[in-house]
């Protein structure tokens, strides 16, 4: 009797958070899956039943394939860059021996109190025709006319840049802060460099945080559509514009149904492959 | 002084601040080679500290250090050549144990024939030679320390530096690890400067011991010597047990001085002591006694070494039995006494009337602000 109500337990304990998951994430992804099978009619009413047609229209037409690739693309640059650029201000918070490292890390917390809209707005007042950069270029005589910065694909990667930058220094640091400093002065007794010991011990042990750093920017910065939205022209296109078009838009709610799912499968499939990869532990921890 | 060559590691008025803060000053000290040298103090006295600064893992802010010789002030940490055992081992958690240990090969221009060669023998002097494929996670914490050790024997370091390699352990295999540590680097014959804040270590090891205490070194000498001939008080409520009687000085004749220790509460006849002179001392000069624990014997008289012997009457308050010593509390002349004897068949009991022996050579006079005289 005993054994069968043990047995439960760990069952109703976690019934709460089960209960919790199902709600607001099994159920409504059921929708999606459901709906993406609806077929929305030129009446602009959606027609229930199990239709094929945004599926195919997906896997023919060579524009999603495309903006697919694109989009990896994007996020492949912006996530390496991220990787390059972040690790140095990582690097430097976790060794300061300065007193207020938590106001530095304070301060790489300070973007979040502010939309990410906002955020990715005002490079305009920075890169637009009429922003700081062409002022000063212009005021400066190196440029007669104002240069063309935004609208294109490197300020699409800058804001992405903006956007994740600390998420990946965040991950990076924690994995450096836990690196004990008697391992770089061991390799420097045993006669490394400076940059030796970096090469051989601090870079090798940082790379669960990097890891970590790169699929979140990764997955964040391929899922975005505000990014490519305000900063990209109209060749910058990303995969989740095309849902936000589908269902914003067009209130194609069946096709941006099937879209999301398709993003949803491709950023899986990368989170899956890369957990086997790295080890899955270190996902783990990117999430918290 | 010892001739140059024959030194391995000089340290001259070597100081190191913290901002304001001293936490190591007038270090001057000469490691010779092939020695065992210990640094010993309580915790916060600037014993890692000076080992850091030895390895250039610190800058120091006064002094010269000196390895084989040569000034090393500006020589970067990589081309010291010390090898270093860090307290927590600081093994590379990435690595093998092979690949941990031919680490500073890798930086000694060696063939991968030769490098192998020296790893093997390295992880046969430490005695664990079959682990070279297993990473540091997989070992005890016994196993990585011997790891930490060849990794840093195995370059054949002109100094070895271990910073309480056996603090992580426990009891056991402290002592265990203890005894291979001293074979070694007597094997070795390599210099070698160790820190610890455990007196037996320290005591059992080494050839010399560095006492110090707070950044400053309070005495250095053989093990014999500051145990048994403390310079000051530190040094001596630092190691063992020892009673500090405070007293005047009565007369002074030929290397004797008696002594009228200062008679505690309860008006008690004061103890009159005959201690051989270690230092000038004035007739009626304050002074304090230091008498260890061991060295006051109840019933049975020491062998004398020629001196006078000591004789006094006291009763035994409270008794300590530790198994193979006990340790007794003895109030007589109105001081209490700590007195640490072996259990012989009639060990002394609460409230026993006991007599006390002291030889006149096993005890140290310090003047009253607790330094030998100079
Ligand atoms: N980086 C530092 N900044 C400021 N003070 C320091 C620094 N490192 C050490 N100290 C101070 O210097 C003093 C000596 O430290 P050290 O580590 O040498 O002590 P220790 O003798 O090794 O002690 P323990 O037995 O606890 O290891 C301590 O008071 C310590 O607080
Ligand atoms: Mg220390």
């Amino acid at each position: 009797m005993s054994t069968l109500a043990e047995s439960r337990r760990p069952w109703l304990l976690l019934s709460p958070a089960l209960g919790t998951l199902s709600f607001l994430l099994v159920a409504p992804l059921g929708f999606i899956v459901v709906y993406s099978f609806w077929l929305r009619t030129a009446t602009g009413a959606d027609m229930g039943g199990f239709h094929l047609d945004n599926w195919v229209e997906f896997f023919t037409d060579a524009f999603y394939h495309d903006i697919l690739f694109y989009t990896v693309r994007v996020a492949l640059i912006t996530t390496i860059l991220c990787a390059v650029v972040g690790y140095i201000p990582a690097y430097f918070i976790a060794n300061t021996r300065m007193k207020n490292k938590a106001l530095l890390l304070l301060l790489l917390m300070l973007p979040f109190w502010i939309s990410y809209i906002i955020r990715t707005l005002s490079w305009i007042n920075i890169l637009g025709t009429g922003g700081a950069v062409n002022y000063v270029l212009m005021q400066l005589g190196i440029v007669n006319e104002p240069l063309q910065l935004l609208y294109n694909e490197p300020s699409v990667i800058l804001g992405l840049m903006h956007y994740l930058l600390p998420f990946m220094i965040l991950n990076v640091y924690v994995s450096l802060s836990g690196i004990d400093g008697n391992l770089v002065a061991a390799a420097r007794t045993l006669g490394a460099t400076p940059f030796g010991a970096f090469l051989k011990v601090t870079l090798p042990l940082s790379m669960p945080g990097l890891a970590a750093g790169s699929l979140l920017c990764f997955v964040l910065g391929a899922g975005t559509y505000i990014t490519p939205l305000i900063l990209g022209g109209p060749t910058n296109a990303m995969f989740a514009n095309l849902i936000f078009e589908a269902i914003i838009i067009q209130l194609n709610w069946p096709l941006g149904a099937a879209l999301s799912i398709v993003l949803l499968v491709v950023l899986g499939t990368v989170v899956t492959v890369y957990g086997r990869l790295m080890g899955l532990n270190q996902i783990s921890k990117s999430f918290g | 002084m010892a001739e140059t060559r024959d030194i391995a590691v000089r340290l001259t008025d070597v100081e190191k601040n913290y901002g304001s803060f001293q936490a190591v000053r007038d270090m001057t000290l000469d490691i010779p080679e092939g020695s065992f040298v210990t640094l010993l103090g309580p915790s916060g006295c600037g014993k890692t500290t000076t080992l850091r600064m030895i390895a250039g893992l610190e800058s120091i802010t006064a002094g010269e250090i000196a390895i084989k010789g040569r000034r090393v002030n500006e020589v970067p940490i990589h081309k010291r050549n010390l090898g270093v055992v860090f307290q927590n081992y600081a093994l590379f958690p990435h690595m093998s144990i092979a690949d941990n240990v031919a680490f500073g090969l890798k930086y000694r221009k060696l063939n991968k024939t030769d490098a192998r060669e020296k790893v093997r023998r390295a992880l046969q002097m430490v005695r664990l030679p079959h682990v070279e494929d297993r990473f540091p996670g997989q070992l005890s914490g016994g196993q990585q320390q011997r790891i930490a050790l060849a990794r840093a024997i195995v370059i054949e370091p002109d100094v070895l530096l271990l910073d309480e390699p056996l603090s992580a352990l426990d009891a056991n295999l402290r002592e265990d690890m203890r005894v291979e540590l001293k074979r070694i680097q007597r094997e070795l014959g390599i210099a070698t400067v160790f820190v610890t804040h455990d007196q037996g270590e320290a005591l059992a090891m080494s050839d010399k011991v560095v006492v110090m205490s707070d950044g400053q070194m309070e005495q250095i000498g053989t093990p014999e010597d500051v145990y048994n001939r403390p310079t000051s008080r530190f040094v001596a409520s630092f190691l063992g047990n020892s009673n500090f009687l405070g007293a005047t000085v009565e007369d002074v004749t030929d290397g004797l001085v008696t002594l009228a220790v200062k008679p505690g509460e309860g008006g008690a006849m004061p103890i009159r002591l005959s201690i051989a002179s270690n230092g000038r001392f004035r007739k009626g000069e304050a002074v304090q006694i230091v008498i260890r624990a061991e060295r006051l014997c109840i019933g049975r008289a020491p062998e004398s070494r020629g001196g006078p012997m000591n004789t006094f009457e006291g009763v035994v308050t409270n008794v300590d039995y530790q198994g193979l010593n006990a340790r007794y509390f003895v109030e007589a002349g109105g001081q209490k006494l700590q007195v640490i004897n072996p259990i012989d068949q009639h060990p002394a009991r609460e409230g026993d009337r006991v007599t006390l022996h002291l030889r006149s050579e096993d005890a140290v006079i310090l003047d009253d602000t607790g330094h030998v005289h100079h």
